[in-house]
């Protein structure tokens, strides 16, 4: 097949490191730049690119849970509740201090990273189960306080209304003109990612995530590095938040309930943990499939029950297939959708030999 | 491989099928959204339902002026993504109405109604504050809103203890932005007619409130309590104070924790006697439009499905679909080739007046003002072992909840 790598001589480091040495990969790129720039957007209907905007929104946040849970090893619960801190922290600067979009968005994401450093503190001494029910607290505290204090939460409503982002005197509003402000977000996450495991201190968190002890020999200063990867992690989400909030035009907490966090873990798991490409399968996967079951339920439902049974039937159908979903993955094929994927990739490159 | 390779094939053949036409001409499309798996999904199963069979009765009379009437329910899980997602997908279909359920699902979609010029609708829950229809054009809160039956609950406990002065109360309420809502209201009141108010909140998920109860029977000995709670906690509540020795004749539970479940689960009606609930539609089964859609049960060879026993949801459920459909007639008056747009819909929600269903609807007046239609309520107690009526259609304390109104809209 066409993807090969023999042939392909590198003479320099620059062209040893870049991030995509293959020109096939460097191709698909370009091809994928095409679809996702040109084609798809104007040719998806306006509910479609509703849908893609909803999966680009959750590719952010699950890259930035994978940095954390997938690449780092610790376990975090919290995800939801950093989104949340993002969401009112631009919510508030937006609305009471008239900041812009683009100063509202890395703000949330400082804070976000801020609060989510802290709750990363307890990482040095706990692992595992433990961290995860450290985060847990996380998310419950930050619940409540937003819950309660209404100089964060805008009132006993817990909700701030946002205007639409504008550029200049450019207001966004339309699903296609959203669909490309959160594309644009979405490749900065990839590539931000892509080269942050690439970077030594991606090399730390791996090291940290396979083997925490034998990190700390190595030089691996483990308390900064965790704290790092909870505060990217982090950052990442409160991102997410900021997005939700101008995507929905408001900010309101009960969208960033523990739910979501496992939702968002959810993604991961069945994506990939650790993988770029993972992260985006799975967000759009969980995204994806509550939306495709009704579709299917109410086109072959009909021929085998009544129309009022499939109502009934449609959310018990959901639940009984993601979590057996969730089940098949994690017996089959623990390492998720990113491995099936390669595991084709493999089959084409090799083929046709066996191995 | 070969698996994948069959969950691809479904995935896309499930993409393609999707992709059907939109439907045939001049069909009108109201959209719903349900909660039949989420948090609170006590309501959805039996509300539902009710949607559905009331759209049936319509459609079986001929639809609404020679135009048939389509219900497309969309299940969201009580989470916000999938409402969104689901809210794309109506506007896709051509939905003229959107029957939302869930506050932070009508926060959420607030903008996106406005924006798109789709009325969407908020019964019993939502905010208070879109009752002000100058400010929020495409959100129809169509019953009484949290600040309406707070000021409801106030006006209840005053007749029944023949005067509030120097009285005390308690709000007992799930602690979230919905549970919070009413409180600005019922400070005022407090104030206005001189009882002391004082408020326990319930943390999610509201399945453990002994403590509060205790505190509301014997610490702060309150004259009434006003329960506002959801899920499953109402039944919970009605355990407790009945544990704890308060008499549920003097509880007052908003409309979430109203239902025969929420009795049901507290240990059936004989536990229950005397508590109180407040209503937006009627309950029971002695309606002409419950007694039509048993008919037409049976005309299809059918029983009538036991979910019309939970009456509480039920009604409501006819209620929505009966608001929703009222405008859509009324839109067709101005129409009547039944090419609406949610705008003529709009103005046939704020045109929507003497519709009651032979009771079974508060008498709602929407005008373009005032989009909850009045803040009609009724009380109904648990007494020998079913709901009776207590009250008739009231509301209370308007002038409080006007200015809270106003205060709102200067934000």
């Amino acid at each position: 097949m066409i993807h090969r790598e023999c042939g392909v001589l590198k003479t320099t480091y620059a062209a040893d490191m870049a991030l995509y040495p293959l020109p096939i990969a460097r191709w698909t790129v370009a091809g994928l730049a095409v679809l996702f720039g040109l084609v798809l957007p104007f040719a998806l209907h306006e509910y479609y690119l509703s849908i893609v905007n909803l999966i680009a929104i959750a590719v952010v946040g699950a890259l930035g849970l994978n940095i954390l849970v997938g690449w780092t090893g610790q376990i975090s619960i919290g995800h939801g509740a950093f989104m949340s801190v993002g969401a009112y922290t631009a919510a508030n600067f937006a609305v009471r201090l008239d900041f812009p979009f683009w100063l509202a968005l890395p703000l949330g994401g400082l804070m976000a990273a801020l609060v989510g450093a802290v709750v990363g503190i307890p990482s040095l001494r706990i692992k595992g189960l433990y961290l995860a029910i450290a985060t847990l607290a996380g998310q419950l505290i930050i619940e409540w306080t937003i819950n309660h204090v209404t100089f964060i939460s805008g009132g006993v409503q817990a909700s701030i209304e946002v205007p639409r982002p504008t550029l200049g005197s450019f207001v966004i509003a339309s699903q296609l003109e959203m669909y490309f402000l959160l594309m644009t977000f979405v490749v900065i996450a990839i590539v931000a990612t892509l080269n942050l495991m690439r970077s030594r201190v991606g090399r730390a968190f791996i090291a940290i995530r396979d083997h925490d002890i034998a990190a700390e020999l190595t030089g691996v200063n483990i308390f900064r590095y965790k704290l790092v990867a909870f505060a990217v992690s982090s950052f990442y989400a409160g991102v997410t938040g900021v997005l939700y909030t101008y995507y929905l035009g408001i900010a309101n907490y009960e969208q960033f309930q523990i739910v979501t966090s496992i939702d968002y873990l959810a993604m991961i798991i069945i994506g990939g943990l650790g993988s770029v490409l993972g992260s985006i399968f799975g967000a759009i996967f969980v995204t994806l499939l509550p939306i495709l079951i009704p579709y299917a339920m109410e086109a072959f439902g009909g021929l085998f029950m009544s129309q009022a049974a499939v109502r009934n039937t449609i959310p018990n159908l959901r639940l009984i297939l993601f979590g057996s979903l969730i089940i098949i993955f994690l017996v089959v094929e623990p390492e998720g959708l990113n491995r099936l994927w390669r595991n084709i990739r493999n089959y084409f490159r090799f083929w046709p030999f066996a191995y | 491989m070969r698996m994948l390779a069959i969950v691809l094939t479904g995935l896309v053949g499930v993409a393609l099928v999707g992709v059907g036409p939109a439907g045939a001409s001049h069909e009108i499309v109201l959209g719903l959204q349900c909660d039949r798996t989420g948090a609170t999904q006590t309501v959805g199963v039996n509300l539902c339902p009710g949607y559905h069979d009331y759209v049936k009765l319509i459609n079986a009379k001929g639809g609404v002026n020679g135009h048939k009437i389509r219900a497309l329910e969309i299940d969201h899980e009580y989470k916000v993504p999938q409402g969104v997602a689901a809210y794309g997908r109506h506007k896709q279909e051509g939905a003229v109405v959107i029957s939302l359920y869930g506050t932070p699902h009508t926060y959420a979609l607030t903008q996106k109604l406005t924006e798109d010029k789709i009325p969407g609708t908020s019964p019993g829950f939502g905010r208070a504050d879109a009752t002000d229809g100058t400010r929020y054009p495409y959100i129809f809160p169509i019953a009484a809103s949290y600040w309406s039956q707070g000021a409801a609950a106030v006006k209840f406990a005053k007749d029944q203890l023949k005067g509030l002065k120097g009285k005390k109360i308690a709000y007992l309420f799930y602690d979230n932005p919905a549970g919070r809502e009413p409180i600005p209201v019922l400070e005022d009141l407090a104030k206005q007619e001189g009882f002391q108010l004082r408020t326990f909140a319930v943390p999610p998920p509201g399945v453990e409130m002994g403590a509060q109860a205790l505190d509301i029977a014997q610490r702060y000995r309150a004259d009434f309590v006003i329960a506002h709670l959801f899920g499953r906690s109402p039944s919970v509540s009605i355990k407790e104070l009945k544990r704890v020795g308060y008499p549920l004749r003097k509880v007052v539970s908003f409309v979430w924790g109203s239902a025969e479940a929420d009795v049901e689960a507290a240990g059936g009606f004989g536990v229950a006697e005397g508590y109180n609930t407040m209503q937006y539609a009627g309950v029971g089964q002695d309606f002409q439009v419950i007694k039509e859609i048993r008919e037409l049960y049976k005309k299809e060879g059918k029983e009538p499905p036991e979910v019309m026993a939970s009456t509480v949801y039920y009604n409501r459920g006819i209620l929505w679909a009966a608001v929703a459909v009222e405008a859509v007639r009324n839109a067709l008056k101005a129409k009547p080739d039944g090419k609406i747009t949610g705008d003529d819909v709009k103005k046939g929600f704020e045109r929507i007046k003497g519709v009651t269903l032979g009771g079974l609807l508060p008498p709602l007046e929407i005008t373009p003002t005032d989009h909850e239609g009045g803040g009609w309520v009724q009380i109904w107690q648990v007494k020998g072992g079913k709901f009776v009526k207590t009250t008739d259609w009231f509301k209370a304390y308007q002038d409080v909840v006007a200015k809270h109104i106003q205060e709102a809209g200067k934000k």
